[in-house]
Order: structure tokens, then C-alpha cells, then sequence
């Protein structure tokens, strides 16, 4: 397939097509790299990984030079559309905001599903992960992680009943990382324990083999405790159990990680608490990996709060450590994540992390006091535990008796936690004992394998007996292309068609926050009443906008009575023929540096002022004060008269002060009296046998550069226009005066 | 409630024999109880095996996730799973001088069950 073009949509219909054929071009986990480039612009860095080649840096960045440095910490987005055809667009958005680890949420259900997935049938809440999902996926990463210069991690799950056909599946597809942990399946899922210890084996056998990554499930804990600070010394147990259960399966401690939750989150305080729990956890698992989750538990709708909290979680991990830096997204409160959402988590990681490079090079934590206390309370409490598990006879039984997700502080125990029988739950008896001549001629088989009887010399390489497996050989994959004609990508794209056209260029366009067409936006209304009251009255105001199936999607009280924000979706069913939109052409600008070399050589003075009976200033003053990026900044000598300037008092003050230019703001439009001024400047100048001495511009925000020009002006400037585009025309008009 | 027991945070006394180590003497205590722990597990693991493993050996000899399923079901049926449904395969295809995949669909197809029952279990 032919490289992507940074300036074309990715066609998803291509990477659809023979599908039946590819193979991923790689295999294994990437990890970032502290790379030998630490200076960008005018700065240099402590420990940013390699950069990228193509990139959206985040919006400060436009003061830097446009840099995009590229923290040392893997960053996860977390898809979820439920449709993988539209995943694929927002994986592309977010590679070039700095995500390189893509986890795409698999449908609700598919743990109790006893088998493979086949087919593109639609989920919910995440998408089914099946061997064409997967191969779309990675085949669109592979042209994607090309286009950006970085290797692209895709992830996905291997839990449920069927976490051993996953896995294979998984690994045959060339994915990169997966979550793999049997107390998810017991815990979260009514899954058999002995289906789920002895199946984990076989999972975590063939991801060792595609050296995958693997990502724990003791996050659930956090996210289901009644009171998730409390669970912290169980959470290190569940760690510990699937950490050395993975080790001893064969997986290397540098591939699998820990899914880390500061537990709390703000008002409380957090950092006292989390801080600690953080600082035990890597005292207790030195050589493995730490994937740093934000917190989920305390999320709510609002997605400022979320952030908020995101970023205090990354001030944690760059106290302590994080190899795998999660975002979720600030949305997830109160939908699936949106496309927007997705990349302001990418962002808001970046951001943080990029700007606490090198903190600990300034700051250390305390060696002794509050923190390491509290931090060797919860590694006895976690050593308690474990020993109370075996004195109970082991984690099975442990399990049985109600220890796990206990609301209590550990040893503390309220009698609430989630219990399990052995012989119960999803698969239960559904594990067979091995006989004497068990065999499985395959790669990556966990436990007893009596290959020996056929062909010793195959002891340490089962697959030769059947002349490699699909490891080895993977032509001799079997692939599933549809199962059902009704649910499948091509109904689903078919609908869609008109806004993806024959190569995603369609000739017609529709708001879209998660699908293709899917027409909703958000509305953002303060209504000054009570919340309740603003709650109907706002879903009232987006039905008048023309909005269908409106929701409250965030609402707070900015006073009791005195007013209420209210965050709304809703489908705007509308779409604009692209053909018909008018765009006007683009305002050519210089860069900064050649607008301050010919002011450096040729100094200039302008005059400015708001003529007539008008006291704006905001306008004028952006586009002069240095503040606000006005001209200033490129070295011009302003002197500004202010507002309610006389006509004749802005042309006297260029004479008098032997100016070059003239710049008069007029706001009021009222009886076309902005038309009236410039040309009242113009003839003013004119009479005085100045007008030739001057450029004389005239801004406002009902100000166009033709009727500027058509009432005398040099030049007009509007609304959009700012110091750069003033300045960027005097610099030309000045050297075209020159060249005469 | 469950009948799960109820205890207030009696750690200040639980902790007695643990407050003399030192952090890598409490470290290493940690590790050898998750190692008490697991072990168990991994041997029950060894010694086990499971529909979904079993499935997941057929996808790896070049079967499909819709020829799996019935081919683990059928030895399941027959008593054979404890065997390993891959060595069946790999036993009739042997036998019976097939390719693995030829042998596989057959078993799908309903043939070769007794010959399989006869070879895995008329030994004993």
C-alpha cells in the first residue's frame, strides 16, 4: 500500500482491501528512547525522546518556534468509538499530537464470549475485536507510525473465556501490547478462577513470544472500591500475583506493567495520599514496568475538573516514574470519548510531562518523614495480606472468602468484598487434566507437553512436528472475512458514503464527534437561574438551534440562583456542500524575523488612535501593545492618541510628529459613519498636501480592506486581522515606495 | 451480609514481626509470599489444560475460530480433550496419512472419531 500524504484523508476503503493478504510489518513493544537531540529553539532539555517527523505541536508552541519536543514516557490514547472504520481517522489525529500507544476498547461482552469474534459487527462502548479489526488496525498504524517517525504500539485484550484465542490471534496480527490479568476475569467477570489461572498460562505464554507488552487489571479495583483509597495495599497483592505469575510464565519483567492508580483524587488530598502509595509501589517492584492510569474513579462530568486531575496524576509520575503514561479522556465522565477529547488528553500529557522535564534534577523526595512512613505502612499492610492469603489456604480460597475489593484498609475488613466459589462462575468445569501423552505441536504452548513420543529432537520445538505452526508460518492463517451480511463495515461505510467519498474526499461535510456523519455538537449556554430550571430551559434553547435528541451533557452551579452552566450535545442533521463554501484567500504574513530586520534598517513611527465619537480600544490595542503580539513587538515607534481622537488631531499629531503611518480604528458602524471617517482622513490629509507623506489604514470589526480602499485608506483591516498582518502590509507597501 | 469477616484495622499489633525488618529484608518477604502464592497456580496451569487453550493450539496448527470450536467440542464429547485436541489431529492425520488441515476438516465432517477413541483409549 502507498505511503500516506500529510496532506491527504486516509482512505479508510484502501486499507479495507485486501485485507485477506497482509501481514504486519513488525512484531513487539517499542519502548521511547531518550534521544541525542535535547535542544529545541531556544531551549535545551533533559530528557525528551526521539521527535518526531510529522507533528501537531500543542497551541503555546506558536511562541517557541512551533517545537514539538516528545516526552521520554509512552503515551496511551484510549479509543472507543464502537465503529473501527472511524477509529482509524482519530488514531492518524492522535499519532500527530504525540500518542504511540493506541488501546482500542474492546465491546461489552466479548469476556463471556467463548471463542473469536469474526467479522466488523458494531459494539458498544468499544468495538469487537476480531482478526479483520485487528489486521485494519495495525495496517493503518503501519502506514500511520511512517508517516509520524515513531513506531506505533497497538493495543488490546486478553482476558475472558476465550483469552487464549485472543492471544494467538492477537499475536499472529503483530500486536504490540495487551492487558492480561486472570484476577480481572475472577473479580470483575464471574469468570472461573481455575479456567482463568490456568488459561492466563497459555495467554501469557504467546504473548511472550510476540513480546508484547502486557498491562495488569488492578486498576478495576480502584475504579470498583467503595472507598479507592483504601484499597491500596490489596492493589499491590494483585500486582504482585500477576507480576511474578507472568515472570514465571516466561514473560520478561521488562514487558509487563503495572497498571498504577494514584487511588484518589481532589478535594481530597490527594497527593498525600497517592504520593506515598506511588513511592511503595516502585520500592516493591524495582524491575518491573509502571503504567501510570489517571484516575477514573472520582471522574465526573466535568471535563475541566478531569484535567485538572490528569495533570496532578502526572505530577505523581514524574515524581516517581512512568513508562506508560495513560490518558483518559476528559469526556469519559459523561460519553465514550470523543475524537477532540482524545487529542486533548494526548495534549494535556504532553504538555505536563514536556514541562516538568527535568524536575527531579531540582527537587528529590524526602527520605525520611511523612512520605516514606506512610510509604512502609502500605508494604506491611500488602505483607500482612499476603500472608493472611496463605494462612486461608491460598489465593483460590482467599478469593472464596471475600478478601478482594473489600472496602476496609487492609487489615481492616468490612465484610463487602467481592466473593468467588471455585467451582462457580462463567466456565466452571471446564478444566481438564492432562494425560500422560498430552500434545500440542505448536509454538508458545505453556506446561506439560509430551512431544518426546513422536520426535525428541522437537522437545524445544513442538511446531516441527506439524512443519511449523502459524507462528512460523503465517500463510497458514486461516481469515474470516464477514459472518454477518446485515452487521458488517460495508453497511456501516455504505451509509456513511456521502461524507467519505470514493477516497475519503467527499464533496460534503457534517459535524462529527465519533462517527462519520454522526452530526453531533456540543452547546455550551450560561442561563442566569437555578440549576434545575436552567437544566430544562437550556434543552429548550438547543431545540430552537434546531438540535435533535439534545442531552445535559455537564451541568454546575455557578450561584444558587444567580446562574448555571450547561453543557449540551445534539445532532445538527444538516451538511454543507464543500463546492459552495466561499473561502476567501488566505492573508499572506512575514515571519517575524523579516518584519524586525526592516523595521531594525528602516525605523518607522506610526500614529494610532480610535477616530470620532468611539471609545472602543480593544481592537487597536491588540494590534499595537506588545502584550498581546501587536507591532510593537517588531521594534515600530506607536504613539497612541487613545479614543474619541478628532479626525484632524490624528493627521496634525503624523505631521507634527513626522510619522509614517497612520492607523485610525473605527468600530461604530452606525449610518455607515466608519465609511465617513476614512474618507473624512483621506480628504483631510489631502487638504493639508500630506497625503502622500502617509500610509494611512483604517481597523474595525465591521472594517473590510475593500471599503477601506474604495473610501481612500491604504489599506483596511478586520476583525481577524492582527499586528502581523499590519505589519506584514507596511513592510511591502514600504518597500514597493522604495523601489519606485 | 456474605458472611465475610468483619475486623477493625487492628494493624498496630498485626505489623509486630514485620517492624525489625528492613525495607529490602520487608521487599524480599513480599516476593517469597506472591512466590508461595502463584506457584500453585502455575502448576495447576502445567497440568491442565482448557477448551480455550485447546482452541487456541488448533488456531496455531492453521485452523479457524469456526473449525476450532466444533473440532475441541467433538473431542470434548468423545472424552478425548485430556489428550490434547492438536495431538488428535496430528494422531489421524498420521494414521490415516493426511495433511493436518485435511485431517482436521474430516473430523469435522464427522469421520475418524472411532478410529481416534480406539488409538487414545483402547490402549488402556
Amino acid at each position: 500500500m502507498k505511503a500516506l500524504e500529510i496532506n491527504q484523508k486516509i482512505d479508510v476503503k484502501e486499507i479495507l482491501q485486501d485485507l485477506e493478504n497482509y501481514r504486519p510489518k513488525r512484531r513487539g513493544w517499542t519502548w521511547r528512547e531518550k534521544s541525542e537531540k535535547q535542544v529545541y529553539g531556544p531551549f535545551e532539555f533533559s530528557d525528551m525522546s526521539t521527535p518526531l517527523k510529522n507533528y501537531i505541536p500543542m497551541p503555546a508552541a506558536q511562541y517557541f518556534g512551533n517545537i514539538d519536543p516528545q516526552p521520554n514516557n509512552t503515551i496511551t490514547t484510549e479509543i472507543a468509538s464502537g465503529r473501527f472504520e472511524d477509529d482509524i481517522r482519530r488514531m492518524r489525529m492522535a499519532a500527530w499530537h504525540g500518542a504511540d500507544h493506541i488501546m482500542v476498547i474492546r465491546t461489552a461482552g466479548q469476556s463471556h464470549f467463548d471463542g473469536l469474534i469474526e467479522g466488523t459487527p458494531q459494539g458498544i462502548g468499544g468495538v469487537a475485536i476480531s482478526r479483520k479489526q485487528v489486521r485494519a488496525h495495525r495496517k493503518a498504524l503501519d502506514l500511520i507510525e511512517d508517516e509520524v517517525g515513531r513506531p506505533i504500539n497497538y493495543h488490546s485484550y486478553v482476558s475472558g473465556v476465550a483469552g487464549p484465542d485472543v492471544a494467538v490471534m492477537l499475536a499472529e496480527e503483530g500486536v504490540n501490547g495487551a492487558h492480561q490479568d486472570p484476577q480481572y476475569n475472577v473479580l470483575y467477570r464471574n469468570i472461573n478462577m481455575v479456567r482463568s489461572f490456568v488459561d492466563a498460562a497459555e495467554s501469557k505464554k504467546v504473548m511472550s513470544w510476540a513480546q508484547m507488552a502486557q498491562i495488569d487489571g488492578a486498576h478495576n479495583a480502584n475504579a470498583t472500591a467503595r472507598e479507592a483509597w483504601k484499597v491500596m495495599p490489596e492493589l499491590m497483592v494483585q500486582h504482585g500475583i500477576n507480576s511474578l505469575y507472568s515472570f514465571k510464565v516466561g514473560m520478561p519483567k521488562a514487558n509487563i506493567a503495572l497498571s498504577t492508580v494514584p487511588p484518589t483524587s481532589s478535594p481530597a488530598p490527594c497527593v498525600k495520599l497517592d504520593l506515598p502509595y506511588a513511592v511503595a509501589l516502585r520500592d516493591l517492584f524495582t524491575e518491573y514496568k509502571m503504567r501510570a492510569q489517571m484516575n477514573t474513579k472520582y471522574i465526573t462530568s466535568s471535563s475541566r475538573e478531569a484535567t485538572v486531575t490528569h495533570v496532578m496524576n502526572m505530577m505523581i509520575s514524574r515524581m516517581t516514574s512512568a513508562d506508560i503514561q495513560s490518558t483518559i479522556t476528559p469526556d469519559e465522565g459523561r460519553n465514550v470519548p470523543w475524537h477532540m477529547y482524545n487529542i486533548e488528553a494526548c495534549n494535556t500529557a504532553k504538555q505536563t510531562l514536556v514541562g516538568l522535564d527535568g524536575l527531579m534534577d531540582m527537587i528529590e523526595l524526602k527520605s525520611d518523614g511523612y512520605l516514606r512512613d506512610k510509604a512502609r505502612e502500605l508494604k506491611e499492610r500488602a505483607v500482612l495480606y499476603l500472608e493472611e492469603i496463605i494462612n486461608a489456604g491460598g489465593y483460590f480460597n482467599a478469593v472464596e472468602q471475600g478478601f478482594f475489593v473489600d472496602s476496609g484498609m487492609y487489615p481492616e475488613r468490612n465484610g463487602d468484598g467481592i466473593g468467588r466459589k471455585i467451582d462457580g462462575g462463567v466456565g466452571a468445569g471446564s478444566v481438564y487434566e492432562r494425560a500422560a501423552d498430552y500434545m500440542a505441536p505448536v509454538t508458545a504452548h505453556y506446561g506439560y507437553n509430551n512431544v518426546a513420543q513422536y520426535d525428541p529432537s522437537a522437545v524445544e520445538n513442538p511446531s516441527k512436528l506439524i512443519d511449523g505452526c502459524t507462528f512460523e508460518k503465517p500463510e497458514k492463517i486461516v481469515y474470516i472475512d464477514e459472518l454477518d451480511e446485515n452487521d458488517n463495515v460495508n453497511v456501516r461505510m455504505a451509509e456513511s458514503e456521502k461524507y467519505r467519498g470514493p477516497h475519503g474526499d467527499a464533496q460534503f461535510v457534517k459535524p462529527e464527534v465519533q462517527w462519520l456523519g454522526d452530526g453531533v455538537v456540543q452547546v455550551e449556554i450560561m442561563l442566569p437561574v437555578a440549576l434545575r430550571t436552567a437544566q430544562y430551559a437550556a434543552i429548550e434553547f438547543a431545540k430552537k438551534m434546531n438540535l435533535k435528541d439534545v442531552e445535559v451533557i455537564h451541568i454546575e452551579q455557578m450561584h444558587l440562583v444567580e446562574g448555571t452552566r450547561v453543557q449540551l450535545k445534539g445532532v445538527l442533521d444538516m451538511d454543507l456542500d464543500l463546492t459552495k463554501l466561499v473561502i476567501p484567500p488566505e492573508p499572506e504574513v512575514m515571519s517575524d524575523d523579516e518584519i524586525r530586520e526592516e523595521f531594525d534598517v528602516h525605523p518607522i513611527k506610526i500614529v494610532a488612535g480610535t477616530v470620532g465619537q468611539d471609545e472602543h480600544s480593544v481592537g487597536l490595542r491588540e494590534v499595537i501593545d506588545i502584550k498581546h503580539g501587536g507591532i510593537e513587538k517588531y521594534g515600530c515607534d506607536v504613539e497612541y492618541l487613545g479614543t474619541s481622537v478628532p479626525i484632524e488631531k490624528l493627521v496634525d499629531a503624523a505631521i507634527e510628529m513626522n510619522a509614517d503611518v497612520i492607523l485610525a480604528s473605527t468600530i461604530i458602524s452606525h449610518d455607515d459613519v466608519h465609511y465617513k471617517n476614512m474618507k473624512r482622513i483621506h480628504e483631510y490629509a489631502v487638504e493639508k498636501g500630506v497625503r502622500d507623506r502617509f500610509i494611512i489604514c483604517a481597523g474595525g470589526t465591521q472594517v473590510t480592506a475593500e471599503v477601506a480602499r474604495e473610501n481612500g485608506m491604504d489599506e483596511g483591516f478586520g476583525r481577524y486581522d492582527r499586528g502581523v498582518n499590519v505589519a506584514t502590509f507596511l513592510v511591502k507597501t514600504r518597500r514597493e515606495k522604495r523601489n519606485k | 451480609m456474605k458472611g465475610f469477616i468483619k475486623r477493625e484495622d487492628d494493624f498496630g499489633q498485626r505489623n509486630q514481626h514485620l517492624v525489625g525488618l528492613t525495607d529490602e529484608q520487608l521487599k524480599d518477604r513480599f516476593w517469597e509470599l506472591v512466590e508461595q502464592i502463584v506457584d500453585p497456580l502455575l502448576d495447576l496451569a502445567n497440568k491442565n489444560t482448557s477448551p480455550a487453550i485447546e482452541r487456541s493450539v488448533l488456531l496455531r496448527m492453521g485452523f479457524s475460530s469456526l473449525e476450532a470450536q466444533p473440532l475441541v467440542n467433538g473431542a470434548i464429547d468423545r472424552g478425548l480433550i485430556n489428550h490434547g485436541v492438536g495431538h488428535v489431529i496430528y494422531r489421524i492425520a498420521k494414521e490415516k496419512n493426511l495433511d493436518i488441515r485435511t485431517a482436521g476438516l474430516e473430523l469435522l465432517e464427522g469421520k475418524h472419531w472411532d478410529d481416534a477413541a480406539l488409538i487414545f483409549k483402547g490402549g488402556k
